[in-house]
């Protein structure tokens, strides 16, 4: 399906239009990463709604990103539960082991890495976030693992790119 | 002895599917509310059950559907809140990860009850896996006539939507998950009116929390009375407590409403770390006020936690050992409340802007005489005079660790520096 037909699809569930845009923006956002301006303007055309109601969405809500972020984004959790488990040791190895601070990408744009409030998974602190996966129970050496098998990963992604296949497929 | 009905199936593989939840007598409350029960005799159960609010408020259930006005010429909506973002909780998510069945015919007997033909389940964008678990079951249950036209041959018909949320903790708050469901930014509304006369697209709506709506089905087959029979009359049922912090066992535990929260951390969490000692315990996610470890005694449900100055909020238990300062607790909690203030009004948005600012010099050891009597004067500012309960939540967490732990805060101004260190 195209974004369009994903867009259309997903607004066939609300009696109201403008219920569809957060739904179009995680959409969106799958498909291109993150939330330019000028995608944005697209769901509003497909939704028929003014520009500012999709504008003021993808400002007001954490996960939606306008700004390009790094293939694997590291969405460490900092918040109680997780910080009285050692968080804070981990962003500090995060933060060496990647040479980035917290909210950087790494030039190569493999990693971008942020602290984010209670993921809800607190019986396995700390937490990270990457992609839709929950990483738990973390310390560092899982943490330098968790980091060589998404290295690994992109070294395949990129040989299915060159034989036709695009990475995340 | 105590027989775990929500977590029932929870360990056991495939017990996502559909045909896992029918083989343990999954469906048969629907079946049986559909065949036996005028949606009024439902309402009556439930509120004969004394089931109150899981989310956090406590409210009786069975009262909040009667709210629902008849006959209005407008579409009735259940919502349900899967927006699970209290820090310290994650019996939701586990709920929709390894029992969605269970949500499914909550859903579908609360939605016959209240006379509602759509549910929207708002759950945050962050639990992929629960999405996924619940978008299948959805399926599963049309494809097994739970869901849709005239279900089980009656004239009821039903519908389950999934509304994924995008990181924002105020979505907890009814009335800012209507508006972000309207396509808004997520803002309480003013009450009155009260969503169950004009909640979503202005019409009647009752918002239940994803653990309350699991309690229906086992309500439905197995009785009102035996709902009160478990744990205290006005507070009843079995209830998950999310168990997680410095405490030796962390997970999810479903026991008796109103057993001691001393017994839940000691006997079945395991108590604390080897070599440590439990200095505090927050008993219901970070908007609960701190218990410090001479008051563990206290039983875990809304009237014994409300009494003891706290409250049982979402069961999110987040123990605390004698290593762990409690400004910087205190300080971590602040900055989330602070982070998630949804900007509408003015003592939330500033009040825990300038409250962070305190916090923070304190905790660096840059804390001056007075800094303490201007927090309380902040806090002071704050509660009571907030548009939503956010604010509130922030201020009683402050007053509570500077009411039970003031000779920390006091060391850190006087010493320059934080004494853990």
């Amino acid at each position: 399906m195209t974004m369009r037909e994903k867009i259309e699809e997903a607004a066939a569930r609300y009696p109201d239009q403008r219920s569809a845009i957060m739904p179009a923006l995680l959409i969106a956002q799958k498909e291109h990463g993150h939330l330019p301006g000028p995608v944005l303007e697209e769901i509003a055309d497909i939704l028929g709604v003014e520009r500012i109601r999709v504008y003021e969405l993808a400002t007001f809500y954490t996960l939606f990103h306008t700004e390009p972020v790094g293939m694997f984004h590291l969405q460490l959790c900092d918040n109680v539960s997780c910080m009285l488990c050692g968080s804070e040791d981990l962003l500090n190895h995060l933060e060496t082991a990647l040479g980035i601070g917290k909210g950087d990408t790494t030039p190569d744009g493999l990693f971008t890495l942020s602290t984010v409030e209670c993921l809800g998974a607190c019986e396995m602190a700390p937490v990270m976030q990457v992609g839709d996966d929950y990483h738990g129970d973390l310390d560092v050496a899982r943490i330098n693992a968790l980091l060589d098998r998404l290295r690994a990963t992109v070294g395949a992604a990129s040989f299915e790119h060159a034989s036709g296949r695009l990475p995340g497929e | 002895m105590f027989e775990p009905v929500l977590l029932k199936n929870v360990d056991v593989a495939d017990g996502h599917l559909v045909s896992t939840y029918e083989a343990g007598g999954g469906y048969q409350a629907l079946a049986k509310a559909l065949r036996e029960y005028t949606p009024d005799e439902v309402i009556d159960l439930v509120k004969r059950s004394n089931l109150r609010g899981r989310g956090g408020a406590g409210f009786p259930t069975g009262m909040k559907w009667g709210f629902v006005p008849k006959r209005t010429g407008k579409p009735t909506y259940l919502c349900c809140n899967a927006d699970e973002g209290e820090p310290g909780t994650f019996k939701d998510r586990i709920i929709m990860e390894r029992h969605p069945h269970q949500l499914i015919e909550g859903l579908a007997v609360s939605a016959y009850a209240i006379g509602a033909e759509t549910a929207y389940v708002y759950i945050r964008g962050e639990y992929v896996t629960a999405i996924r678990r619940l978008e299948q079951a959805i399926a599963e249950a049309h494809a097994k006539g739970y869901l849709g036209k005239r279900i089980l041959g009656s004239d009821f018909n039903f519908a389950v939507h999934i509304h994924c949320g995008a990181g924002a903790y105020i979505c907890g708050e009814e009335t800012a998950m209507l508006e972000s469901l309207e396509g808004k930014r997520a803002q309480p509304r003013l009450k009155p009116p009260f969503p169950a006369v004009a909640g979503l697209y202005a019409s009647p709506t009752v918002i239940n929390n994803v653990e309350t709506l699991a309690c229906v089905p086992h309500i439905v087959v197995r009785g009102a009375d035996w709902f009160r029979g478990i744990g205290p009359d006005k507070s009843p049922g079995p209830k998950l407590y999310c168990l997680s912090g410095q405490v030796r066992k962390p997970g999810l535990y479903e026991l008796p409403m109103g057993i001691p929260l001393r017994e839940l951390v000691e006997n079945h969490a395991g108590g604390a770390l080897p070599g440590r000692r439990i200095k505090a315990v927050i008993p219901g996610g970070v908007s609960a006020p701190v218990i410090p470890e001479h008051g563990l005694e206290v039983r875990m449900d809304f009237d014994s936690l409300a009494a003891a100055g706290s409250m049982l909020g979402s069961a999110g238990v987040i123990v605390i050992d004698d290593s762990t300062c409690m400004v910087k607790v205190a300080t971590r909690i602040i900055e989330f409340f602070h982070h998630e203030s949804c900007g509408k009004c003015t003592p939330c948005r500033e009040g825990l802007n300038w409250v962070v600012k305190v916090l923070r010099r304190i905790e660096a050891g840059e804390g001056a005489a007075g800094d303490l009597e201007q927090l309380e004067m902040l806090c002071k500012g704050i509660f009571g005079n907030t548009f939503c309960a956010l604010g509130d939540g922030a201020a009683m967490g402050l007053r509570a660790a500077l009411g039970h732990f003031r000779n920390e805060f006091v060391a850190h101004i006087e010493d320059r520096g934080c004494p853990f260190h």
